[in-house]
């Protein structure tokens, strides 16, 4: 993948404790379109788009999109085909 | 309500007459950037356009046929739905006009797709009769790769996420199929003027 | 992995700025008292929320540059050019003010002395101060963990912490500091004078056989160039963290 102006999972680390309940930036997660694992906080992230968009490292594929519709903050799954509640 | 931070402001407030800046947006010197994925680096030699008809009939062009269409240069003001709203941008493209010359009756939607696989969908009677282009100059320069280059759709009268960067074809249809920020809960049709952001506004 | 698999609300508090500090001409530490603050560990960063009068508000994250300190949260802001947060917090914000900040978050990109070594710490720009929580864990609990630091910056007086980080390395056994300057150097500089590339690492950095820890943080070319670096020297890639603050340093 191109060097890239994204940044990575850490940036929605408050939403995903929000989403979860719980810290997730290292749990694993899994790519639904190429099988990719990778931890949450190194998904690759492009933020300030209409929404937030978290792809895939390995293939780009779109894991979820985070859309902010005050008051609405919806997390959409997309490709993440799933995330471990266990750190290692 | 949130604690109000002292002496914080939105930055880069430009003054613009009321009259040219939709409700709820306010109007930059800036040219943000935002992408909802990597930027795809298209050079011309492999870059094409494809219209697809209802019927499934496909016309492509080449950069270099694209290139030889008539153009016109543009003046036109664009708002993002993020609520940025910048005024007399200047663009270079191919009206959509030229490129459906001669192809009758094209379906009442399109679904516009890009290089790296964003899409986004419009009524046809919203990139038809001088209300849409291929555009592959901005500013008197060629469009830069973060701005969509080497072309975009270039729809202003509607919520800038139409105006899809790096753009590869057009599909016709007559039926509505959604495209990414619309599959996300964006609108479907987005007209800044009524405030179209969301689904339902 | 690191106790900081405990379940809870992340709410937005009210934290009131107790002290700033000009660490560059072009940074800030920003001391926030939190009210009720959990506790946090190196590497770990907060949301900062801004609002205007007119209700348009901003968010950031910002890593936290100190180990735990009861209810103080320090923060280091670099000033982004064309940015709209930082110049309010380098620039506006005073002693007395409160903003909302919310954390702590991250529990991949974190370190303690109970993960060990030997510490690979290797940032650019501003990707320094999370890092930096991390040698102050390391130094102010005695821990005895070998650590290298590894700091680039664009030229000599944008170096974040410099004079702490060149005191700790004299003065502590077992850290070691280098710095790398990318754009500029002045007369007499001893340290380092390129990007970080595979021969500084391979000279400088850990090996692989060492098994060490790798901290990686900084703007995200920076990073991937690093992190592609040490992979390709052996590192194996769960030995390696990253932290990518965007194109422009954060």
């Amino acid at each position: 993948m191109s060097t890239e102006a994204h940044v990575d999972g850490n940036v929605l680390g408050g939403m995903l404790m929000e989403m979860f309940g719980a810290e997730m930036t290292d749990r694993r997660g899994c790519c639904g379109d190429c099988g990719a694992i990778n931890t949450m906080g190194s998904m690759h992230v492009y933020v300030d788009a209409p929404g937030d968009v978290m792809r895939c490292p390995d293939c780009s594929a779109v894991l979820l999109v985070l859309t902010r519709i005050e008051p609405v903050v919806r997390v959409n799954l997309a490709r993440l085909a799933w995330v471990e509640m266990t750190a290692d | 309500m949130a604690l109000i931070s002292r002496g914080f402001r939105r930055r880069d407030r430009v003054e613009a007459p009321p009259e040219r800046v939709p409700p709820g947006q306010y109007v930059t010197a800036d040219f943000p950037v935002l992408s909802a994925g990597p930027t795809p680096r298209v050079g011309h030699e492999e870059w094409n356009f494809t219209l697809t008809t209802v019927d499934g009939t496909e016309r492509t062009w080449s950069w270099d046929e694209m290139q030889a269409l008539p153009s016109e240069t543009i003046t036109v003001d664009i708002h993002c739905v993020t609520k940025w709203s910048k005024l007399d941008t200047v663009w270079e493209g191919v009206s959509l006009d030229t490129l459906l010359a001669g192809l009758g009756q094209p379906g009442t939607f399109v679904l516009i797709r890009s290089y790296g696989g964003y899409t986004t969908n419009l009524p046809t009677a919203d990139v038809v009769e001088g209300k849409g282009w291929v555009a592959f100059g901005y500013n008197g320069e060629p469009l830069a790769p973060e701005h969509g280059g080497p072309a975009r759709l270039l729809v202003p009268h509607l919520y800038f996420w139409k105006s899809a960067k790096w753009v590869n074809g057009i599909e016709f249809s007559n039926s509505d199929r959604r495209g990414f920020w619309e599959s996300y809960g964006y609108h479907d049709y987005g007209d800044p003027w009524l405030e179209q952001r969301y689904r339902g506004d | 992995m690191v106790g900081t698999a405990v379940p809870r609300r992340l709410t937005w508090l009210l934290a009131e700025v107790v002290e700033t500090i000009d660490e560059t001409a072009t940074a800030r530490s920003i001391v926030l008292h939190c009210p009720g603050w959990s506790g946090h560990l190196a590497g770990q960063h907060v949301d900062v929320r801004l609002t205007a009068e007119d209700g348009y508000q901003a968010q950031r994250s910002y890593s936290i540059a100190t180990p735990l300190d009861s209810e103080n949260v320090t923060i280091t802001v670099e000033l982004v050019d064309d940015g709209e947060v930082s110049p309010y917090l380098i620039e506006e914000l005073r002693v007395g003010d409160r903003i909302e900040v919310r954390g702590p978050i991250g529990g991949y990109f974190v370190w303690e002395p109970d993960l060990g070594g030997p510490l690979q710490l290797i940032g650019g720009g501003s990707g320094a101060v999370p890092l930096m929580a991390m040698v102050r864990a390391r130094v102010g609990a005695g821990s005895d963990t070998p650590v290298r630091y590894l700091g680039s910056a664009r030229s000599v007086d944008r170096i974040l912490y410099r004079e702490e980080l060149e005191r700790l390395g004299g003065e502590i056994e077992g850290l070691s500091v280098l710095q790398t300057l990318t754009r500029e150097h002045p007369e007499g500089w001893t340290g380092l004078t390129r990007r970080v590339d595979v021969a500084m690492l391979e000279a400088h950095a850990y090996a692989a056989d060492e098994d060490p820890l790798c901290f990686v943080c900084g703007p995200t070319p920076f990073v991937e160039a690093v992190a592609t670096a040490l992979v390709a020297l052996g590192h194996a890639a769960e030995r390696v963290k990253t932290e990518r603050f965007g194109p422009t340093g954060g």
